[in-house]
């Protein structure tokens, strides 16, 4: 009875050894995205974005009001450097980036155009974004110190300025999405005033 | 002539060539650009000869740092910026850099509510502060809220971008690495502002001078990095150096030539220093001459100068020949009075000239020649010998008669190439006349491209339309630019024009400041009507305290003046736009057409009338460019004018003393013929005509005319050694002219080389066609 039971009790003992060393050696298969989810896997998923559209919530607080202020509008993309971004409310406005140069048009206004080169700030800042939805992380890593937390379906990227006349101005930029879309962009700027865009992708058509 | 008579002769002119030698001695010598601004007739011409003389524009001098790469560039540009701002020398040094960036800014926004165009009762009421409240909330929202998140607090309806607004399309140069650059980057640029006014030659050179030097001395410059400079005193600097140069050279070049060829022709040293003093005493009664009528002597004057000594020693030459005993004295002195009279008929046209430089050159020839031949006539004939032995040319003499007398065959030649010389003026009808003024100016191609280059990077070259008018001083000159901003403002909201710019943008009128002052409620007042505006919005009033105090601040503070500026760029546009004069203040505001490009007409005389109609009946409209071909325009017609008018007098004085229409066209034939092939061959050679060719031309003709007068005054001379001996003289004589005249050709100057080779060109041929066509057929080389 004993024994038999021994017996009874040995045969799954057993099957339960093999079944984990079986499952100790299959384990980094199965869970090979989240053990290996890097940054240079992250680059390459992005850098297979070749376009994109999507809309946004901004939402800035701002030390001075009582409440955030929101505007909401669309975003596009197309690899490596048109990104525009036209807001719709509470004013209209749309920020071109072409290249080097980038464009507000605002209704009423003169439309200004500036090269990014004269204006390294704007250009710093900008390249966080384009050089994220592009998978451009030599351009990113040339300007921010890059950490990468969460899984595949919910990643974080936290990028810190490096250059001193930009982290002056933003201590973090932090950009959140799964798998090859941004979810959200959240601007934390030194003076603790912050804002946060939301996006939703908006699929092809 | 009796010895009482010759020593009284030889004493007043000695006095004569005393009293000239003093008045040169007080003379004062200019080689500025001066001769080359017309007198302009028309009040919008005068316009651009006010902005040269007195404008900022004459003050300016931009600077390019060449070579090396950018970081180096940018802060070698830094460090002479530094340098430049401390010599005391500049009114202003501009470079891009932040801290006049800085100052810009704290100034525009100290300043606000005194400059900013929205101020009004109705902005301070409860409504017009809760909408420009909401806004500048709204746009906080919005790309550049970053930016104004800062100003907000003491800024919240937005005042600072509003009237920052007004400056948006100005062309600003680009930056790089936190300094100006050319647009290409390969180029640092500056802006400097003389203290000195622009027409003073010597404080610009000493400002060029202190630049070069202060950069050569930058510490660590590497030896590759270089600067290049412009503007109108740098030209200035340049021309005078150029012109003081080049009169040296040409002066002792012509002398030379005409010594050697004296030398080669009499081989007596003698005659050759005998023979120059018509020419010397000519040179100094022409420089006392305008000295005295101008007040100052031009450096190019004396430029033209040389071609004197080409016509006046003629003088000598054809006085020996009579000496020698050649010619019938009575018939010789007929000839040359009759030419000397030709020749000043030409130049006295130059008289009336509208640049100063021409008719100082006329002054200069007429007195000089007329001098000359009296010298030549008394001086001369009471210094030489009663029977002069002259060399024996007749051999030459002889080869020469039987080539001129086979070169009266050769009379289908002239014809047939005026023909050809009117079939291409024909064609090149079309594109003859360089309209561009910048041709008359003494400064070299690459030195006008280098200047266009720095204009281009500096964003300064779309000065194309302004609206002008004068005020008695700076307030209403002010006011006016005010109430034409007001109209303006109207035609940009029309779309009629893009933008424009105006002195009170940076300094409002004291009576506009006083009125924006009032506008501000008492501070009590003002908090209640915060207060209220604030309801419904996202933002309390304790957060904006410093908003309340800024206002209350600027309703008691002093008014802005012109000195307020200083250390701003804002300075340079107030100087540059409002120009105060001896007797009044010019305002320029400069209109910026739409699509932002100079080639989309802007229709001047709509934007005056819609000026005029609002009762500013006072401002003009121009367009530079317009403006500067128009004057070109005027000068040619008035030069075409005087030189039909000079011809027509040398034709009359011809046909007056020979008395025979067929002798007058013998004589002037030749002359028309070279006038026409020397037109042809200047376009044939690719050069467009200006008015200094169509000067030459008429000097073509003035001196030209002797050559014909002589040989016509050969053909019909009895003797055959006679005609043989006249035409060894006007052989020397012609190579004289076109001699002095090919020097001048030479010059780097557009001005004395465009003359130069015309006359040279013009008076060979007049020589060669007078040698063809008068002398009559049956007149044979033997006696």
């Amino acid at each position: 009875m004993i024994s038999g039971s021994l017996q009874t009790v040995k045969i799954p003992e057993r099957i339960r050894t093999v079944f984990l060393v079986w499952l100790a050696w299959m384990l980094p298969f199965f869970s090979a995205h989240a053990e290996n989810w890097n940054l240079p896997q992250l680059m390459q998923m992005m850098a297979q974005n070749k376009a994109g559209k999507a809309s946004f919530v901004e939402k800035k607080y701002i030390g001075a009001l009582d409440q955030p202020i929101l505007s909401t509008g669309n975003l596009s993309f197309m690899t490596p450097d048109k990104l525009e971004k036209h807001t719709l409310t509470p004013k209209p406005e749309s920020l071109i980036l072409n290249g080097d140069q980038l464009t507000l048009d605002r209704p009423g206004k003169q439309s200004m155009t500036v090269s990014l080169e004269e204006y390294p700030e704007v250009a710093t800042f900008i390249e966080s974004i384009r050089g994220t939805l592009a998978g451009d992380r030599t351009a990113l890593e040339k300007l921010y110190a890059l950490k990468l937390t969460g899984q595949v379906e919910n990643w974080q990227l936290v990028l810190t300025p490096k250059q001193e006349r930009m982290s002056s101005i933003f201590s973090s930029i932090r950009i959140s999405g799964s798998q090859a879309k941004v979810n959200s962009i959240e601007l934390n700027q030194r003076d603790g005033d912050h804002s946060e865009m939301i996006i939703t992708q908006i699929p092809d058509s | 002539m009796k010895t009482k008579g010759k020593r009284l002769i030889l004493a007043l002119w000695l006095a004569t060539l005393l009293a000239c030698g003093i008045i040169i001695a007080r003379t004062s010598f200019v080689s500025d650009l001066s001769a080359f601004m017309p007198k302009a007739p028309s009040s919008r011409q005068q316009v651009l000869i006010d902005q040269f003389h007195d404008g900022i524009i004459a003050r300016l001098i931009m600077i390019g740092i060449e070579g090396g790469d950018a970081t180096e560039r940018a802060r070698l540009s830094l460090e002479l910026g530094t340098r430049l701002r401390t010599s005391g020398l500049f009114v202003g040094v501009q470079n891009g850099d932040v801290a006049t960036e800085q100052r810009d800014h704290a100034y525009f926004f100290d300043n606000r509510y005194l400059l900013s165009p929205d101020i009004s009762p109705e902005l301070f009421t409860v409504a017009g502060l809760h909408n420009a409240i909401g806004d500048s909330i709204d746009a906080l929202s919005g790309n550049v809220g970053l930016i104004l998140k800062k100003l907000f607090p003491r800024d919240p309806t937005g005042e600072t971008l509003q009237l920052l607004e007004q400056f948006a399309g100005n062309n600003q140069p680009r930056n790089l690495n936190g300094v100006w650059a050319s647009r290409n980057g390969t180029r640092a640029v500056l802006l400097a502002y003389t203290r000195a006014p622009g027409t003073d030659t010597e404080a610009q050179a000493h400002a060029v001078d202190f630049i070069r030097q202060t950069f050569d001395k930058l510490p660590d410059r590497q030896s590759s990095i270089h600067i290049a400079m412009s503007g109108t005193g740098v030209f200035s600097v340049k021309s005078r150096n150029t012109i003081e140069g080049q009169v040296t050279k040409l002066a002792t070049a012509s002398l030379a030539l005409v010594i050697c060829l004296l030398l080669l022709v009499y081989r007596s040293p003698r005659l050759l220093l005998l023979g120059l003093l018509p020419v010397l005493s000519g040179a100094l009664a022409g420089v006392a001459a305008v000295s005295l009528i101008f007040g100052q002597v031009h450096g190019l004057t004396l430029g033209f100068g040389t071609t004197l000594i080409g016509e006046a020693v003629d003088y000598s030459i054809y006085f020996y020949l009579q000496r020698a005993g050649h010619l019938d004295p009575n018939h010789f002195w007929r000839t040359l009075w009759l030419g000397v009279s030709t020749s000043m008929a030409g130049f006295a046209t130059l008289l009336f000239s509208g640049f100063p430089g021409l008719s100082q050159l006329g002054v200069y020839s007429l007195t000089g020649l007329i001098s000359a031949a009296i010298v030549t006539r008394f001086v001369l004939s009471a210094l030489l010998p009663r029977q002069l032995n002259l060399r024996d040319l007749s051999r030459a003499g002889w080869v020469l008669d039987t080539l001129l007398c086979h070169a009266a065959r050769l009379r289908w030649v002239p014809v047939m190439l005026t023909l050809g010389a009117c079939s291409v003026i024909l064609a090149h009808s079309e594109k003859m006349w360089n309209r561009n003024l910048a041709t008359l100016s003494p400064i070299s191609k690459e030195d006008q491209e280098c200047d266009l280059q720095l204009r281009n990077d500096l964003g300064s070259s779309d000065l194309r339309f302004m609206v002008v008018f004068t005020a008695t001083n700076e307030e209403p000159a002010l006011q006016g630019a005010e109430q034409v901003g007001t109209i303006l403002r109207r035609l940009v909201r029309d779309k009629e024009i893009a933008g424009f710019n105006s002195p009170a943008f940076a300094l409002p009128s004291l009576a506009l400041q006083r009125a924006h002052q009032q506008d501000i409620p008492p501070a009590e007042e003002m908090r209640q009507r915060l207060q209220q505006a604030l309801h419904g919005l996202p933002v309390t009033i304790d957060k904006l305290q410093g908003f309340l105090t800024d206002l209350q601040t600027t309703r008691t503070r002093p008014l802005l003046q012109r000195a307020d500026l200083d250390g701003t760029s804002a300075a340079l546009l107030v100087d540059s736009l409002l120009i105060k004069r001896p007797a009044d203040t010019l305002v320029l505001m400069p209109l910026r057409p739409l699509n932002g490009s100079a080639d989309t007409p802007l229709d001047i005389n709509h934007v005056e009338s819609v000026l005029q109609s609002a009762r500013l009946a006072h401002p003009i409209v121009i367009d530079l460019l317009e403006e500067s071909t128009r004057l070109f325009e005027n000068y040619r017609q008035e030069i075409l004018l005087q030189s039909g008018f000079g011809c027509f007098i040398i034709c009359a004085l011809l046909l007056g003393t020979l008395k025979s229409v067929s002798r007058t066209l013998r004589v002037v034939t030749p002359l028309f013929c070279a006038v026409v092939c020397d037109t042809a061959a200047i376009l044939l050679s690719g050069t467009q005509l200006t008015i200094l060719h169509l000067v030459g031309l008429l000097l073509v003709v003035a001196i030209g005319s002797n050559y014909a007068l002589f040989f016509e005054g050969a053909e019909r001379s009895q003797s055959a050694a006679e005609r043989r001996q006249m035409q060894v003289s006007l052989v020397v004589a012609t190579l004289t002219t076109v001699g002095s005249f090919g020097v001048l050709g030479r010059s780097s100057l557009p001005v004395l080389s465009a003359i130069g080779n015309t006359v040279s060109l013009g008076a060979l041929f007049s020589f060669i066609f007078s040698a063809i066509l008068t002398r009559g057929k049956n007149k044979m080389a033997m006696p």
